[in-house]
Order: C-alpha cells, then sequence, then structure tokens
C-alpha cells in the first residue's frame, strides 16, 4: 500500500544526506596545536568567537574521540610520526584541516628539520591560509568542511576511496638535491 | 664587564701562543687546543672564573679573512666580581677532536653534546657523547655551514599514510 498522504511532521530524504548532517554539525576537533596558529585556535574556541555556534566547539586531547584534526603550526622532522601515529589512532570517518602557511607548505621555515606541509605525509581535506589565520578564517574553514561533508560524504565512507583523493597532493621530487659541498675557502688560506 | 688586565696578563704569560683581542669590552683570548684544558682549570681555581655560561662554536667556512674553519667559544663568567671572559680555540678538519671539559663543569655536558649535533666536534673524554637534538639516525650537522640551506634531506624521509591505509 503505498503512501498516499505524509503527516507534516514527516520528511523524506536519503540516508547519505541524513548521516551527514549528523557528522558535520557534531565535528569533534583534535588539536595538533603546535605554533602560533595554536593560539588562535584557542581563541575561535574561546567565548568571542565561540565555535559551539558551528558545533565544532569540542576539544579533545584523545585522538579515539575526535573526528577532525586541525594542525595549527610547523610540524617538525622528529613530530611527524607522532603526527601520523595520532592521525592513525582517530576513528573513521574522520578529515583532516591544515591550518596556516607553516602546516601547509612549511611556511618561512625552508629548513633541514621542517616538514614542507603535512599533506606531502598524511592526507588533507582544507586549507586555511594565514600566518596565523584569524579566527574567522578557520570558523570560515569549518563551515567550508561542513559544506564539503554535506556535499560529498556517504555512510559508508566511499568517498575517501575515490582514486583522486588517494594521490599524494605534491610530488616528492619538485625539490632537487643541492650539490657537493663546498672546499673551505681556498683562496683565503695563506 | 671587561675582565681585568691582571688576568688576561696572567694567561697571555702562562700560555704561549695565546693572542687577546678586545671587542665592545669583551675580552676574548685564543689559546691553542693542548692548553684548553689547562687553561680553563686555571681561570676557575685561580682567577675565580666559577660559572660556565655557555659552549658553543661559530664555522667559518668562507667567512672573509679566516684562516680556520671551526671557532669553539666558551663563555666565563667570575660570579663574584661579574667579570666574563670568552676563550677560544680554533680547529681545522680533519683533526675535529678536542677535550672535553666535563671534569670541570658538569654542566658542560649537555653543551658540547649540541656542539657535536650541530657541529660534528669530537669532545675526547666526554662521558656521553651523543645527539641531543636531532634523531640518532640523523647523520649530518645542520649547522655547518657546508650544509644545504634547501632540497631533500632527511626531513623528506618518511612513509606517507594515504587514506586507504589510515
Amino acid at each position: 500500500m503505498a503512501i498516499e498522504e505524509l503527516p507534516d511532521n514527516v520528511m523524506i530524504s536519503k540516508l547519505d544526506e541524513l548521516a551527514n548532517w549528523c557528522r558535520k554539525n557534531s565535528l569533534w576537533p583534535m588539536p595538533f596545536a603546535t605554533a602560533c596558529c595554536g593560539i588562535e585556535l584557542m581563541a575561535t574556541g574561546a567565548s568571542r568567537h565561540d565555535l559551539a555556534r558551528f558545533g565544532a566547539e569540542v576539544f579533545r586531547f584523545s585522538p579515539r574521540q575526535c573526528d577532525l584534526m586541525i594542525v595549527a603550526g610547523r610540524v617538525v622532522m622528529k613530530m611527524l610520526p607522532v603526527l601520523q601515529r595520532i592521525w592513525s589512532q582517530m576513528n573513521e570517518p574522520k578529515w583532516c584541516i591544515s591550518m596556516g602557511a607553516c602546516a601547509s607548505t612549511g611556511g618561512v621555515f625552508d629548513t633541514y628539520c621542517v616538514v614542507q606541509g603535512i599533506d606531502r605525509f598524511i592526507p588533507v581535506d582544507m586549507y586555511i591560509p594565514g600566518c596565523p589565520p584569524r579566527p574567522e578564517q578557520l570558523i570560515q574553514g569549518i563551515i567550508d568542511l561542513q559544506d564539503k561533508i554535506q556535499r560529498e560524504g556517504t555512510v559508508l565512507g566511499d568517498e575517501f576511496d575515490r582514486p583522486e583523493r588517494q594521490l599524494r597532493k605534491r610530488a616528492l621530487t619538485e625539490l632537487p638535491i643541492i650539490g657537493q659541498t663546498p672546499v673551505f675557502a681556498p683562496h683565503l688560506r695563506d | 664587564m671587561v675582565t681585568r688586565e691582571s688576568v688576561v696578563n696572567d694567561l697571555l704569560e702562562k700560555f704561549s701562543g695565546s693572542s687577546v683581542s678586545e671587542f665592545r669590552q669583551q675580552t676574548r683570548i685564543v689559546i691553542a687546543k693542548s692548553d684548553l684544558l689547562g687553561c680553563l682549570q686555571h681561570l676557575r681555581d685561580h682567577h675565580a672564573f666559577d660559572y660556565l655560561v655557555d659552549v658553543t662554536c661559530v664555522d667559518y667556512l668562507n667567512f672573509r679573512g679566516a684562516k680556520h674553519r671551526f671557532g669553539l667559544a666558551y663563555l666565563l663568567a667570575n660570579s663574584e666580581s661579574g667579570e666574563r671572559v670568552t676563550i677560544r680555540v680554533m680547529l681545522d678538519e680533519p683533526d675535529l677532536d678536542v677535550d672535553s671539559i666535563v671534569p670541570l663543569w658538569e654542566g658542560a655536558n649537555w653543551l658540547e653534546r649540541e656542539v657535536w649535533d650541530m657541529f660534528g666536534i669530537r669532545f675526547q673524554g666526554h662521558p656521553d657523547l651523543r645527539r641531543i637534538l636531532l634523531p640518532d639516525a640523523f647523520t649530518a650537522h645542520p649547522l655547518r655551514k657546508d650544509y644545504p640551506l634547501q632540497g631533500r634531506g632527511e626531513r623528506h624521509n618518511f612513509p606517507v599514510i594515504t587514506r586507504g591505509e589510515a
């Protein structure tokens, strides 16, 4: 028997969209704050900017309880294995925001120890420019991520398995190895 | 505070081959590598320079007028009078061994480990000469001037985690 008339308090939707609606409005951020971006991250969660208005205020320091990692600040080579381990410990579905110039590209710290963009080693869903970004920018990034979850998300997480999201974002071959070490000041020796 | 002339003259007399220079009221005395331990002990025991402020190093690669590759710097202070003095030892490759001063000041332990980590100066007699900041697997000494400023290096040797693996 077909339903001929819906009652007023019943809506029809797809299961995917219902799941996305739940997921996007209860993001639990994992604050991976290593530098000054972390201060802006704290300001975003505090009363003036109030991330709770967007349903993402519950910062948890245990990766098991989080589904959104916000990498705020530069990541050095000793920290990267920690970052990868925390990312692996988070439960699916999970998303990653690369906040600020340092996390996205290494920023001004093009040195021997600073990783030149975390997207070389873990997947990133949203990049936020700025040095550091203001809380408004972070909030806009989270709103955009929520929009992305609503548009692309599926109950089973099939959107994460698409080949273009598996790709490494940047080739590691773009930087050449600088040549051999120079001889110590031969023209200055006497 | 300027080092007293009597201290400087005593050092110049006692350790032949040493030279003194002054810049902005800071006295620097360059001594031979073999005299290092004796000189610092003499300063500590006879002139009351009892406080080791820092041990650090400078790489003079391609520096104008430089005759030596590395300049080790020992910064001492007299905690009673406030005098300060800098003792310097010049080193050249391949002989980058120098006496450890941990027997004189325990606090030199980590300072010398940092110099080893960043410049590759080997301190003979150090009780535990390991890297202090960089990972043990690191092979280079990155504060040397011939260490490349850009390009692929140790920071790229990590596994990549994709969506499928995580």
